[in-house]
C-alpha cells in the first residue's frame, strides 16, 4: 500500500525532470538566417510599468527608460562611457568662477507634434520643478544649486524672475549658481529633471503647476525626444515609433521600441528564451552560470555604478564603538560571496566610491587580516566575539539579500565568533525603519542618478537625508563642503580622497561590493555599449543579424 | 451477530476505531505521516548541520556526502528539510487545529440557529474574509512584534473563515432531517443538539476540507515569511525550500523535488488518512 | 425569495461601509506610506505631496472626504499612477482577470466534478485512489511551481505557446490551466466528500432497492444534496478567482486586476488598496447570495430565513 503512496509521488518527479534539471535551457535566439532587412522593432525588458511619463513626477528607473526614448534635455550622456555630450543644446559656455553657465540651444528644435521648442519651454519647465504645489521629488536637484531657487520654492519670493535662469535671446539659456558646482553638466545629462516640457500642452490641460494632469495620456502626451508614443497598454506594454521632429532624426536607427513590464525576472528570463524580448533588465543569478556555459554570447555583464553595503546605526549600542564596526567589516569574506553567492561578476568593495567614476578612484580601502579584526573586537571587550550580544541584521526581502546575509551571517560566526540574527521585512516596513533608524545593522544598495563621486559621498554629511546612520563627523562634513567650493575636479577628487580615508576609519557603512549590471540580449541588438549608468540611448541601437 | 454483542466494548469510538484500522490505505496513511513527523522531530538529531554552509562547494546533486544534495550556499539539504518539516508539520497542524475548532464551533451555531443570528455572524465573516490579508499580517506584527504564535494566530485568522461557510452549509441541510427533529423533540438542549448530532453528520466535509487547509497552510506560512513573519534564516520551512527551489528548478532540480515531494507525501497521507476517518466515523456505515 | 434577496442586498451596504472604514484605517496605521522611498524626500518636499494628496488634513477628515466620493461612485486618483484614477485602473484590469478566473472556473469544474463523482460513486476502489490522486496534485504543485513548468515544457521546448502574455486566445490555455488545477483538487474532493454523505442515505437505498439505475441514482438523486459543500465552497472561491490571482497574473505576465490587489498595498497605494476592497467585498457579497439561493434550490428541505 505504500506503493500507492510512492507512485502518487513519483507523478511529481518525471515533470521536475522534463523540466531540464541542467539541460542547455533552448534559446530562440532571435537571430533569423536569411533575411537581410529584419524588422527594426526592438522589445526592451522594462521591470516596471511606468507611473506616468511627466519628467517632474517621476521617480524610477523604468520611467527613466522610457523618458530616455520619448524625452530629451539640453545633454545627454554619451552611449559609451556616459560622460555629457550635446543634446538639445549645441554647446555650452562656463565662466571662469564656475557661477554662469550660458547653452546655446540648435537651431528649428520641434516637439513631436511639430511645434518649435522656445526657451520658454525650458525656464516654464524649472520654474514648474521648483515650484511647491507640484511637490516635485526632484525639485532639489534645483534648488540645492541655482540661485534663489530654494528661496522660490520656500515662498520667500514669489518672482521667478529673481531666480538665477534667463533667455537672453531665442536660442540661449543662463543659469547662475549659488556656489561652483562640477558635476552640474554631467547631472543634466543623466538625469532628466532638467529637461524642457511642451508648455503649451500642458496648459491646455491645466495650471503650469499643476500635478498630474491629464497631458501625460496617449494622445496628448508631447516629446523632444527620438521617439513617440504610440500605444500605452498599461501592465502590457508601451509602444514608441520614432520621431520625425527630433532634431538627430538621421542618426535614430530602429522604427520603434517596446518597453514591457517584466516585473518577475524569472518570467522575464523565459520571455527572453521564447524569443519575446530582446533584451532583459536583469537575470536570474542562478542562470547566469548556466549561460555563461551554454549561450555566453546572449550573456552581458557590465558595470553599473551602484554600491551593495551594511549600513550601522551608530546611536544603537555597542556599534558606536568603531572598532567593533572595524571588526564586522573586515570578518567578511567579499570575494567568496561574489564568486559564490551573488554570482555576478560583481567588485568586491573595500571603500564607498565604485571605480571610474567620471575619473574618479577610491582614496583608501579596508585593510586588515582576520587577525586584525579578531584583535579589534577584543580590544573593544569582546575577546573571541563573548559577551557581544547577538546583532540584528534587517534585510529587505529578496533571495539575493538573504542569501548574502545568511553567508556573512555565518563569516561573522566563524571568522569572529560573533552571533547575529536576521530579519527581514517588506519593503516599505523596512524603508520605514531604515529612515526611523529602527535598526542595528542593515543591508542597503546606493545607485548613481548620474555619473559624479559625489552621488556616494554626500550622503554621509551629517545632515544628508539619506545618511540614516547616525553617523556625523565634523571633518568629515568640513571636507564636504571644501570639495563643493573647489575650483576644478583635480582639488576635488583629492578632497574625495579624504573623505574615502575618513569613511575607512570610521566604518559606520560596511561596503560589500559594486553592482554589476548582468542582463540578457539577444546578438542581434546592435549599438549598445556597457557604460557605468547603463544609460543606452536609443538613438543609437539597432538590429542586425 | 450474536456473537458480537457478548464481545466487550462496543462503543462507537470503539467501532470507528476498528473500522479505520481495516482500511489499508488510510493506515498507511497515518504510518507515513507518523514516520514523517518523527523523521523531522528526531531526525536532525543524527543528521548533519542545517546552517553549515561551504561555499565554495555550492548546490550539488545528491551524493554520498549529502542524500539528498546541498543548497546554493553548500548547506545540507536533507538536514534542512528535515528541520524544515519541523515548521511546517507544526504550523500546518496549530493553525489549522485552530482555524478548525473557531470554524466549525462558529459554523455550526450560523447553521444551526439561522435567521438574524446567521445573517450577523456570516456578514462578519464577509467583512474579516475582505480585508486586506497582507495589511492585516503587517498590522499585526506592527502592535505584537514577531513570535511564532503570531504566525499561528495569523494564518488561523484567515482559514477558520471559509471552514464557517462549508459547515454552516451543511448544518443547514442536516438540521431540516428527521433525526434531529426528533432530538428536538425529546427536549434536548441546542447546545447538545449541536455538538452531539450535528457535527458529528457533518464531519465528512469537515474532514476533506481540514486535510486540504493542512497544505495551503504551510504554503500561506511561506508568503507570511516574505512579510518577514516566521521562522528567520538560517531556519527554513517546507513552504519557503519550495518557494526558493522553484526559482532554481532548472538548475538545481533537487532544491525543489526533494522538499515538494515531502510535501506532497504530506499531503497524500494526509487526504488518504482523512478519507479513512471519514469511512470510520460515519455513522450510517455500520448499516452496510 | 426575492425578499430573502433584497433584504441581504440591504445588509450589503452597512457591511461594505466597514469594510471600507476597517480599510482605510488599518492601511493608515501600516508602517510606510505612499511616498516612503529609498531616496529619502526631503520634509519639505514631502508636505507639498501630502497637500497635494489632502493628506495634511485630519484623518477624520480626509476619511469623509473619502466616503463622499465613494457615494459618488469615485474612488480616487491612484498613488501610485498619479494620472490614472483607480475607477480607471479596476475598468481596464477587471475584465481581464474574469475572463481569466471563468476560463479557469470552467477548466475546474470540467475536471473536478466527474473526478469527485467518480471517486465517491466507485468509493475505496483503484478508480476512487486514481481519481483522488490526480486531484491532489493541483494541491500539492503549488501555482508558483506548476506554472513554470507547464511553461518551460510547452512554451519553451516545445514552442506551442507565448511564454507570457495576453494578447491571443491562445495565451488563455496556460494560465487557465494552472489556475484550474488548483481549484480543480478542491472541487474534486469536496464534491467527494459531500457525495459520499448523500449516497449513503436512505433514500438512496430507496432508490437503488426500486430499481433505479446507477446514472439515474447519481445524477437525479444524489447529486444535488452532494453538491452542498462544494457549492459553499465556490462562493468565495469564485469571487476570488475572478478578482484575479496575483501569482498566475505575475508569472505569465497578464495584466489583470489580481497583481494590484497584492502591489497595492505593498506600494500603500491607499485608494487603489480600497478599491480593490471594494471590488472584492462586491464580488464576495453577491456571489454568498448566490450560493445561499443554490443551496436552497439544490436542497429542498431548507427554507429561506
Amino acid at each position: 500500500m505504500i506503493r500507492r503512496s510512492w507512485r502518487a509521488a513519483a507523478i511529481l518527479i518525471p515533470f521536475a525532470f522534463l523540466a531540464g534539471c541542467g539541460k542547455t535551457p533552448e534559446v530562440t535566439d532571435t537571430a533569423a538566417a536569411g533575411t537581410a532587412h529584419i524588422p527594426q522593432v526592438y522589445r526592451y525588458g522594462n521591470s516596471a510599468e511606468p507611473q506616468d511619463l511627466d519628467s517632474q513626477v517621476v521617480t524610477g528607473i523604468p520611467e527613466n527608460h522610457v523618458l530616455q526614448a520619448l524625452a530629451a534635455g539640453l545633454a545627454s550622456p554619451d552611449p559609451k562611457d556616459s560622460h555629457a555630450i550635446p543634446d538639445l543644446a549645441k554647446s555650452w559656455d562656463i565662466s571662469p568662477d564656475g557661477l554662469t553657465y550660458t547653452f546655446h540651444l540648435r537651431e528649428n528644435l520641434e516637439w513631436s507634434d511639430g511645434s518649435p521648442i522656445t526657451t520658454d519651454d525650458f525656464l516654464l519647465a524649472w520654474k514648474r520643478l521648483i515650484s511647491p504645489k507640484m511637490a516635485s521629488e526632484y525639485a532639489y536637484m534645483i534648488y540645492n544649486y541655482v540661485v534663489g531657487a530654494e528661496e522660490y520654492y520656500n515662498g520667500k519670493i514669489t518672482d521667478f524672475s529673481k531666480v538665477g535662469f534667463s533667455a537672453p535671446d531665442a536660442h540661449t539659456l543662463v543659469v547662475k549658481l549659488k556656489s561652483p558646482t562640477p558635476f552640474l553638466i554631467n547631472m543634466i545629462a543623466g538625469h532628466y529633471s532638467w529637461n524642457p516640457l511642451p508648455i503649451k500642452t500642458l496648459l491646455k490641460f491645466g495650471a503650469l503647476d499643476e500635478r498630474s494632469t491629464p497631458w501625460t495620456r496617449l494622445g496628448n502626451y508631447v516629446g523632444a525626444g527620438p521617439f513617440m508614443l504610440k500605444e500605452w497598454i498599461p501592465q502590457e506594454r508601451l509602444v514608441a515609433v520614432r520621431n520625425p521632429h527630433y532634431w538627430d532624426a538621421a542618426r535614430v536607427k530602429l522604427d520603434e521600441v517596446d518597453f514591457i513590464p517584466t516585473e518577475d525576472i524569472s518570467a522575464e528570463e523565459r520571455m527572453f528564451r521564447a524569443g519575446q524580448l530582446d533584451k532583459t533588465q536583469e537575470i536570474p543569478t542562478s542562470k547566469i552560470d548556466t549561460y555563461k556555459k551554454d549561450h555566453p554570447e546572449l550573456l552581458h555583464i557590465d558595470p553599473y555604478l551602484g554600491i551593495y553595503f551594511y549600513r550601522i546605526n551608530v546611536s544603537r549600542p555597542p556599534m558606536g564603538d568603531k572598532r567593533i564596526r572595524k571588526a564586522l567589516a573586515l570578518g567578511i569574506d567579499r570575494e567568496s560571496i561574489i564568486k559564490n553567492v551573488a554570482r555576478g561578476g560583481q567588485v568586491p568593495a573595500y571603500s564607498m566610491s565604485p571605480p571610474d567614476d567620471a575619473g574618479y578612484n577610491e582614496g583608501a580601502r579596508i585593510t586588515g587580516t582576520l587577525d586584525d579584526a579578531r584583535k579589534l573586537l577584543a580590544e573593544a571587550g569582546y575577546p573571541g566575539g563573548k559577551g557581544l550580544p547577538p546583532i540584528q541584521v534587517l534585510y529587505n526581502t529578496s533571495a539575493n539579500n538573504k542569501q548574502i546575509a545568511e553567508a556573512i551571517q555565518e563569516m561573522w560566526r566563524s571568522n569572529l565568533g560573533v552571533e547575529s540574527e536576521l530579519q527581514n521585512e517588506e519593503w516599505k516596513v523596512y524603508l520605514d525603519d531604515q529612515h526611523h533608524h529602527n535598526y542595528q545593522v542593515e543591508r542597503s544598495g546606493w545607485v548613481a542618478d548620474y555619473a559624479d563621486p559625489n552621488v556616494f559621498l554626500e550622503i554621509y554629511e551629517s545632515t544628508n537625508g539619506n545618511n540614516d546612520t547616525t553617523w556625523a563627523s565634523p571633518e568629515y562634513d568640513r571636507v564636504f563642503h571644501e570639495a563643493m567650493a573647489a575650483p576644478n575636479n583635480a582639488v576635488r577628487y583629492e578632497k574625495y580622497h579624504r573623505l574615502d580615508q575618513i569613511l575607512v576609519d570610521e566604518c559606520p557603512v560596511i561596503p560589500i561590493y559594486f553592482y554589476t549590471r548582468p542582463y540578457l540580449m539577444s546578438t542581434r541588438v546592435k549599438g549598445i555599449w556597457p557604460n557605468p549608468l547603463d544609460i543606452h540611448p536609443f538613438q543609437d541601437i539597432y538590429l542586425e543579424n | 451477530m450474536i456473537e458480537e454483542k457478548e464481545e466487550a466494548g462496543h462503543s462507537p469510538w470503539n467501532d470507528a476505531w476498528h473500522r479505520l484500522r481495516r482500511n489499508r490505505l488510510a493506515v498507511c496513511g497515518g504510518i507515513l505521516i507518523l514516520t514523517l513527523a518523527f523523521a523531522c522531530m528526531f531526525g536532525p538529531i543524527f543528521s548533519q548541520s542545517y546552517e553549515e554552509q561551504n561555499l565554495d562547494l555550492g548546490a550539488v546533486p545528491p551524493s554520498r556526502a549529502h542524500w539528498l544534495g546541498t543548497d546554493v550556499l553548500g548547506r545540507d539539504l536533507l538536514a534542512r528539510t528535515l528541520y524544515g518539516g519541523r515548521i511546517s508539520i507544526t504550523v500546518g497542524l496549530v493553525a489549522t487545529f485552530v482555524a478548525l475548532t473557531i470554524g466549525v464551533t462558529y459554523g455550526a451555531i450560523a447553521g444551526f440557529v439561522g435567521g438574524k443570528t446567521d445573517a450577523v455572524m456570516m456578514r462578519i465573516v464577509d467583512i474579516l474574509y475582505a480585508l486586506p490579508f497582507p495589511i492585516f499580517v503587517i498590522l499585526l506584527m506592527v502592535f505584537f512584534g514577531r513570535n511564532i504564535i503570531l504566525l499561528f494566530f495569523a494564518i488561523g485568522a484567515v482559514e477558520w473563515l471559509t471552514m464557517s461557510r462549508i459547515v454552516r452549509g451543511q448544518v443547514m441541510t442536516i438540521k431540516r432531517m428527521e433525526f434531529i427533529e426528533a432530538a428536538r423533540a425529546l427536549g434536548l438542549g441546542p447546545r447538545r443538539i449541536i455538538f452531539r448530532h450535528v457535527i458529528p453528520n457533518v464531519l465528512g466535509p469537515i474532514i476533506v476540507y481540514t486535510t486540504l487547509t493542512i497544505p495551503a497552510v504551510m504554503l500561506l506560512e511561506a508568503f507570511l515569511s516574505f512579510l518577514g513573519l516566521g521562522v528567520q534564516a538560517p531556519m527554513s520551512s517546507w513552504g519557503v525550500l519550495i518557494k526558493d527551489g522553484s526559482e532554481k528548478m532548472e538548475e538545481f532540480w533537487w532544491l525543489l523535488v526533494f522538499p515538494g515531494a515531502l510535501f506532497s507525501l504530506t499531503l497524500f497521507s494526509l487526504n488518504f488518512l482523512g478519507d479513512g476517518l471519514r469511512d470510520a466515523l460515519d455513522v450510517r456505515a455500520s448499516k452496510d | 425569495m426575492i425578499r430573502f434577496i433584497v433584504v441581504r442586498l440591504l445588509q450589503t451596504i452597512p457591511v461594505v461601509w466597514i469594510i471600507i472604514t476597517a480599510t482605510f484605517f488599518m492601511i493608515r496605521f501600516v508602517p510606510g506610506g505612499p511616498f516612503t522611498a529609498e531616496r529619502a524626500v526631503s520634509p519639505e518636499i514631502l508636505r507639498n505631496l501630502e497637500a497635494h494628496y489632502g493628506m495634511n488634513k485630519p484623518l477624520y477628515k480626509q476619511y469623509l472626504d473619502y466616503c463622499g466620493s465613494v457615494l459618488k461612485g469615485d474612488f480616487g486618483p491612484s498613488f501610485k499612477y498619479p494620472t490614472r484614477s483607480v475607477n480607471e485602473i479596476i475598468g481596464e484590469k477587471l475584465p481581464v482577470s474574469i475572463e481569466l478566473g471563468l476560463i479557469s472556473l470552467a477548466v475546474a469544474l470540467a475536471i473536478g466534478l466527474p473526478l469527485g463523482v467518480l471517486a465517491a460513486v466507485k468509493r475505496n476502489t483503484w478508480i476512487d485512489y486514481l481519481c483522488s490522486s490526480f486531484a491532489l496534485l493541483g494541491v500539492c504543485i503549488p501555482t508558483f511551481v506548476m506554472g513554470p513548468l507547464l511553461i518551460l515544457v510547452f512554451a519553451i521546448h516545445l514552442g506551442w505557446f507565448n511564454a507570457s502574455g495576453w494578447y491571443t486566445p491562445v495565451d488563455r490555455v496556460l494560465p487557465s490551466l494552472t489556475l484550474g488545477l488548483v481549484y480543480a483538487a478542491y472541487v474534486a474532493r469536496l464534491t467527494r466528500g459531500g457525495m459520499l454523505e448523500v449516497l449513503s442515505q436512505d433514500y438512496i437505498r430507496t432508490a437503488r432497492a426500486k430499481g433505479a439505475s446507477e446514472l439515474r441514482v447519481i445524477m437525479k438523486h444524489s447529486l444535488r444534496g452532494g453538491l452542498t459543500p462544494v457549492v459553499s465552497f465556490l462562493g468565495p472561491a469564485i469571487a476570488g478567482i475572478v478578482t484575479g490571482s496575483f501569482v498566475i497574473e505575475t508569472i505569465f505576465q497578464i495584466p489583470g486586476i489580481g497583481r494590484e490587489f497584492v502591489n497595492s498595498a505593498f506600494n500603500r497605494d491607499y485608494t487603489l488598496v480600497l478599491g480593490t476592497v471594494v471590488l472584492f467585498a462586491g464580488f464576495l457579497i453577491v456571489m454568498n447570495l448566490v450560493v445561499d439561493v443554490v443551496q436552497v434550490w439544490l436542497n429542498p428541505r431548507l427554507k429561506f430565513e
